[in-house]
């Protein structure tokens, strides 16, 4: 049999995308459980049921691309490259973490992999990427600059002077909207007079499509096109990614603004079980060999527990560091 | 008298003034259907509908502005914005035409109107969830700044607030919302805005805090010290402090908020101008060091601990 899949991509990448997933939620089913102990602290915001949306994504971009995203970020940083040990250091506040145990899960930096930060502030993401796209573009080094953000984000005037200025300058910008129908508790229907999001940008002439979020490979496939029209280009593009968080808005919240029906629908379109199957079924592998990759996964990600365990405090003057040089 | 924390009675405030004047609405991220995220409001949307419990868009900058058209026209809006960090994306909103609606139309329009918000740190949260700027503030004209330091004080000072002409920010201490329970009356009751209370009365020196710092002074200190609760710091009350420090002839000042610019800054130099001959020593301040929120590890090395004020006192006992 013809594979659809095996027309796209190598055995090998396709099997790291399911790796990756998996990865990204045994992070975030782990973090639940680091947080009802008590080990991770404050506001935490997990991702699962959104890995297809950060992994196709980042499939589709070059490494020296820039990177953005805003407090639901641990999945998008490991994905990109970041050490799952350090990000859940940072998580429990150790020095050993991505940034020092100071910043915690809704402020994680890498440079090295020109990831550039997890931003508490909805929407604050947004002019920030525009202004690295401005700078990569007068320093003619070719970059796109790919700003995650989520569907609440868009009502901020932020968004809005972000889309027009980087339209205005014709800048290398890729918005990725992770539609997941929720900012907290307020239905995107309440908040947004056009609730079809991608159309949002036609106001300031920025083409713009909508992909299914829950399907790795579609997300993939148009995060590459968008990236090829945007180098060419140069000029900013739109995907809204349609997909649903597993959990609630934060640990904090019980989200009992969403209907069980709503949530079971949401469930059979897991990203996960469905790309296994797609996996199997076009004869690219078999159960064995994934739960092979889940095992694997199960024991990186407590190993990156171990790690923060055991990963010594800041020191008391870590309070000062880092303010001015 | 019923028991409450200070989440149950701003709640019960709101409640009772939405019954008493419909010209008052709420607005906010989530603050209807879904009780907002602290649950305050919890249950008013119920109760009085969404169209005086009004569940916003994301943007905090339009929530302000818009309460800002709504109270010119005449209606009582309480706009709520979940963290005291956020409140900088309204800072626009808040600054550039809130505070100056009266002066700018010559007293002809006004904004009576009060911006509630959870505010400082101690909730195991970084950064922006935990801020305490209240002097930036402060500092701007035609804005006033209220802040409880329990729910008995918390009920009383918002329906003072609502009730009052001109814009209010209204900072509720996160670390308190659910901390300390004190007998609450059922029945309505304001305290005034712009005065300070005694605390507790001493002799020797004088502590002047607000807010979430306001239980740990009164933990730290002994008798020797006069308590003193601004409630309201602008426009604050320096005739109470002034009073007191002429009377003990000494002065600490304990804010959350880091040292420089803060508002324990006005009170010094409140104090320098008017008692300097009734001092003995130096006035202290205890405050957070110049750095941004960290995680909560290292928060006992940035929020002033007891030990912190008990220095202070002892140091200016000295004198
Ligand atoms: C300026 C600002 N306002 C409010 C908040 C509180 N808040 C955090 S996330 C959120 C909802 C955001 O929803 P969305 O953009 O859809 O992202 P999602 O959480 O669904 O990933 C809100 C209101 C904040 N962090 N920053
Ligand atoms: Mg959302």
């Amino acid at each position: 049999m013809e594979s659809k899949l095996r027309e796209l991509l190598s055995d090998a990448e396709l099997l790291g995308f399911y790796e990756q997933m998996v990865l990204s939620r045994e992070f975030e089913e782990s973090c639940a459980e680091q947080y009802t102990k008590g080990h991770i602290t404050g506001f935490l915001h997990l991702y699962s049921g959104q890995e297809a949306v950060a992994v196709g994504t980042t499939a589709g971009l070059q490494k020296e691309d820039y990177i953005l995203s805003a407090y639901r970020d641990h999945a998008q940083a490991i994905v990109r490259g970041a050490d799952p040990n350090r990000v859940m250091a940072e998580l429990f506040g150790k020095a050993t973490g991505i940034c020092k145990g100071k910043g915690g899960s809704m402020h994680l930096f890498d440079p090295k992999l020109n990831f550039m930060g997890g931003y508490a502030i909805v929407a604050g993401q947004f002019p920030i990427a525009v202004g690295l796209a401005f700078a990569a573009k007068l320093k003619q080094e070719e970059r796109i600059v790919t700003c995650f953000f989520g569907d609440g984000s868009m009502n901020q005037g932020n968004f809005h002077e972000a889309l027009n200025w980087s339209r205005v300058w014709d800048l290398p910008v890729l918005y990725i909207c992770e539609n997941n129908f929720y900012g907290i508790g307020t239905v995107v229907q309440r908040a947004s007079a056009l609730p079809a999001l991608h159309r949002r940008t036609c106001g300031y002439d920025i083409p713009s499509e909508k992909v299914d979020g829950m399907d790795v490979i579609a997300v993939y496939e148009a995060v590459k096109r968008a990236a090829a029209w945007i180098r060419e280009r140069q000029r900013p593009y739109f995907i809204e990614a349609v997909t649903y968080r597993f959990r609630g808005h934060s640990m904090a919240d019980p989200a009992t603004y969403r209907s069980s029906a709503e949530q079971e629908i949401w469930r059979s379109r897991d990203p996960i079980p469905n790309f296994a199957k797609r996996l199997i079924d076009e004869g690219i592998t078999d159960q064995a060999a994934l739960d092979e990759i889940d095992a694997r996964c199960t024991a990186r990600v407590e190993e990156a527990v171990r790690f923060a365990e055991e990963s010594p405090w800041p020191e008391d003057s870590a309070v000062w560091e880092d303010i001015y040089v | 008298m019923p028991h409450l924390n200070m989440v149950q009675a701003i709640n019960q405030a709101l409640a009772q003034e939405m019954e008493r004047d419909d010209r008052v609405v709420l607005l906010g991220e989530d603050i209807g259907k879904d009780g907002g995220v602290f649950r305050v409001t919890e249950g008013l949307w119920e109760r009085f509908g969404a169209e005086r419990v009004i569940d916003t868009p994301l943007s905090e900058s339009g929530i302000v502005g818009t309460a800002i058209g709504m109270a010119a026209y005449g209606l009582r809006p309480v706009p709520e914005i979940q963290f005291l960090g956020f409140a900088y994306a309204a800072l626009d909103q808040i600054f550039t035409h809130a505070a100056r609606i009266r002066n700018r139309s010559r007293g002809r329009y006004s904004c009576p109107m009060v911006i509630r918000t959870p505010y400082g740190g101690g909730i195991k949260a970084p950064e922006l969830h935990e801020e305490s700027s209240e002097a930036l503030f402060c500092h701007m004209p035609g804005i006033k700044v209220v802040v409880p330091s329990g729910p008995y004080h918390a009920k009383g000072l918002l329906l003072q607030a609502l009730r009052d002409p001109d814009p209010v920010l209204f900072l509720e201490p996160t670390r308190l919302y659910r901390m300390i329970r004190e007998e609450v009356p059922e029945g309505e009751y304001t305290i005034p805005l712009g005065k300070a209370r005694v605390v507790r009365e001493g002799k020797q020196v004088t502590v002047v805090s607000w807010g979430s710092m306001l239980e740990r002074v009164l933990k730290a200190v002994g008798p020797e010290a006069e308590v003193i609760d601004l409630m309201t710091l602008s426009p604050f009350d320096a005739e109470t402090v002034l009073a007191s420090v002429r009377k003990t002839g000494r002065a600490v000042v304990v804010q959350e908020a880091p040292k420089t610019g803060g508002f324990g800054a006005e009170i010094v130099a409140t104090i320098a101008e008017e008692a300097i001959l009734y001092l003995r020593g130096p006035v202290l301040r205890v405050a957070a060091p110049d750095v941004t929120m960290p995680l909560p590890k290292l928060i006992d090395a940035y929020l002033p601990t007891m030990d912190h004020i008990s220095n202070a006192v002892q140091e200016v006992l000295r004198y």
